[in-house]
């Protein structure tokens, strides 16, 4: 397997190990509440990751026609 | 007739011209109405997918529990996301898998990778079981909507009859195509609707995002975030993972899987799925905003606080416009799951019992399975009463028993056999089913585990019990049969380059 295919483990860290540190209200980021900032930004890594990874997976290079 | 009951009408026209258009010039043969002749490209998928995500319980639930029960809402942004990442890698093999074997639906894939019949008799059981509440949940959904949005004009009797004619006229006519078509409406509008209202009422009511977090930190201080005890964090990292798990177990999300052209489109989608789902977070912003506008929604009424809140600033046409979005909201999945359980007892059930009958014999009897699923959801959606509910939280946990004899049957090594496939999707679902119904959870099983456990979520017992059983009697059955040293074809040779 593509060592990429690993950054793929990251959104879950984000946001099933996450809550456990972030479950707070302040600070406000954007006019939110710090857990839903939070959970927004890892939104946007994941798409990154998967970007990434979708990127450089020889997998995509294979089937292009 | 107001300007907001025309904006509905319009919709509900609209959805039936797209349904209508979409199948058109086409020869209808089994493969073109359950999954288009496996030809669509990125973005039709991607409306299909996200047409499964975007259903009327996100437009009044999300904004609902929101409002009702507060931060244990992002469970919904954080358990889709996951799952589009375990797409990525998940759903490719079982794309290639049903093109290899012309499959059409998900107990297809069960059927032929455990070369049984009667496994898929099973997968589609629980499946159907699981589609009839999620489709009586639309219907319900739809009827509130043009009620509330209709200014009560149309009684949500009358609302629920048209929705599922259409619904059930599109499907007929065009199958898969429909969905996807009248998807494009619907996407697009409800994305202008929810980003319109989420913006709007936070400034309307509170002058910004800012000022409205801090009003309801006031008067409900943590409210936004996850609670100490109760749906604390334990509760909501295992909610979102076996959610996340049990996603694409859907027997119509299954389905859509294999309408796309290549594996490549549903990698693309992978990338861009991810950021659909911030437009959820517009609708739970609705939904805080109406916390200290509209305090007094109790028990179900919830799901009426972006309704309660829209009927007061707006004229009627606007409130037309968000009532056709939500009723566009409802038929998209509705009908994906119209065709999803019309195939399952067509191709998995009725093709059990007729081994002769080909694929256009079953196709008909799907067709004309679709009235007949519709008006069984009908009957369920104006009986009321709760044992829907309880059915439906029960669906989702039904479908995620499936996981892992899929999962499992995707690798080259393959020790669970059909039997021990069987035999833990059962067990699980009789697991899912006995929790329920005496609202165990693990504190009440094992009262003296430490707080973090006991508020996992209790669906973790299912899967365990699952997993058990699985195990157990894969590694009996290979026993028994080695014994007799009989030749085993329990599953298809793992030759197969993975």
């Amino acid at each position: 397997m593509p060592m990429v295919r690993w950054l793929a483990l990251l959104p879950f860290l984000g946001m099933l190990v996450g809550p456990f540190f972030v479950n707070r209200v302040a600070p406000y980021i954007l006019g939110m509440p710090f857990l839903p900032a939070w959970f927004v930004a890892w939104i946007l890594i994941t798409a990154a990751i998967v970007a990434v990874i979708f990127r450089y997976d020889p997998a995509n290079r294979e089937e292009r026609e | 007739m107001n300007a907001a009951l025309l904006g509905i009408a319009a919709a509900a026209l609209l959805a039936l011209g797209l349904g209508f258009l979409a199948g058109r010039g086409r020869q209808m043969g089994l493969e073109q109405w359950t999954v288009a002749g496996r030809s669509f490209g990125a973005p039709l998928v991607f409306l299909l997918m996200a047409g499964e995500i975007y259903t009327t319980f996100t437009f009044l639930g999300g904004s609902g529990l929101a409002y009702g029960r507060g931060g244990p809402v992002y469970y919904i942004l954080c358990y889709a996301t996951l799952a589009y990442v375990m797409s990525y890698f998940l759903l490719p093999p079982i794309w290639q898998y049903g093109k290899e074997n012309g499959l059409y639906s998900q107990p297809d894939f069960f059927v032929s990778k455990y070369d049984s019949p009667m496994l898929g008799v099973v997968v589609s059981l629980v499946g159907i079981v699981a589609l009839i509440p999620y489709l009586v949940l639309q219907f319900k959904g739809l009827g509130i909507i043009v009620e509330a949005a209709g200014y009560g004009a149309i009684r949500s009797t009358a609302a629920v009859w048209i929705g599922a004619a259409v619904a059930t006229a599109c499907v007929m006519v065009s199958g898969v195509r429909g969905s996807a078509w009248t998807a494009v409406a619907k996407d697009t509008m409800i994305l202008l609707v929810v980003v319109f209202l989420g913006i709007y009422f936070p400034l309307h009511y509170y002058g910004g995002l800012a000022p409205m977090f801090a009003a309801i930190e006031q008067v409900k201080p943590g409210f936004t975030v996850l609670p100490e005890r109760g749906e604390s964090a334990s509760w909501f990292s295992s909610t979102v993972l076996l959610t996340a798990l049990g996603f694409y177990m859907w027997p119509h999300t299954f389905g859509s899987i294999y309408t796309a052209r290549n594996t490549r489109v549903i990698r693309q989608n992978a990338v861009v799925l991810p950021l659909y789902q911030l437009i959820l977070l517009f609708v739970f912003l609705v939904g805080f905003a109406a916390i200290l506008q509209v305090p007094d929604l109790r028990g179900p009424e919830v799901d009426l606080a972006l309704f309660k809140l829209s009927v007061k600033p707006f004229d009627p046409w606007l409130v037309g416009v968000i009532g056709a979005a939500g009723v566009l909201t409802a038929l998209v999945p509705g009908s994906m799951i119209l065709m999803a359980a019309a195939t399952l007892l067509a191709n998995n059930i009725y093709r059990v019992i007729h081994r002769s009958a080909g694929d256009i014999r079953v196709l008909n009897i799907a067709k004309l399975l679709v009235p007949v699923i519709a008006l069984v959801a009908v009957y369920f959606t104006l009986q009321g009463g709760q044992t829907i509910v309880a059915l439906l939280l029960m669906g989702y946990s039904f479908v995620t028993q499936l996981f892992l004899s899929l999962v499992l049957s995707l690798g080259r090594n393959r020790w669970v056999t059909r039997e021990g496939a069987a035999a833990g999707i059962v067990a699980g679902v009789v697991t899912v089913a006995a929790i329920s119904l005496t609202h165990a959870t693990i504190g009440t099983l094992f009262p003296a585990l430490p707080v973090a456990i006991t508020e996992l979520n209790v669906g973790i017992v299912a899967l365990a019990v699952n997993t058990f059983v699985l195990v157990v009697v894969s590694l009996g059955t290979k026993f028994v049969t080695a014994r007799h040293s009989l030749p085993v074809p329990a599953v298809d040779p793992p030759s197969r380059p993975a």
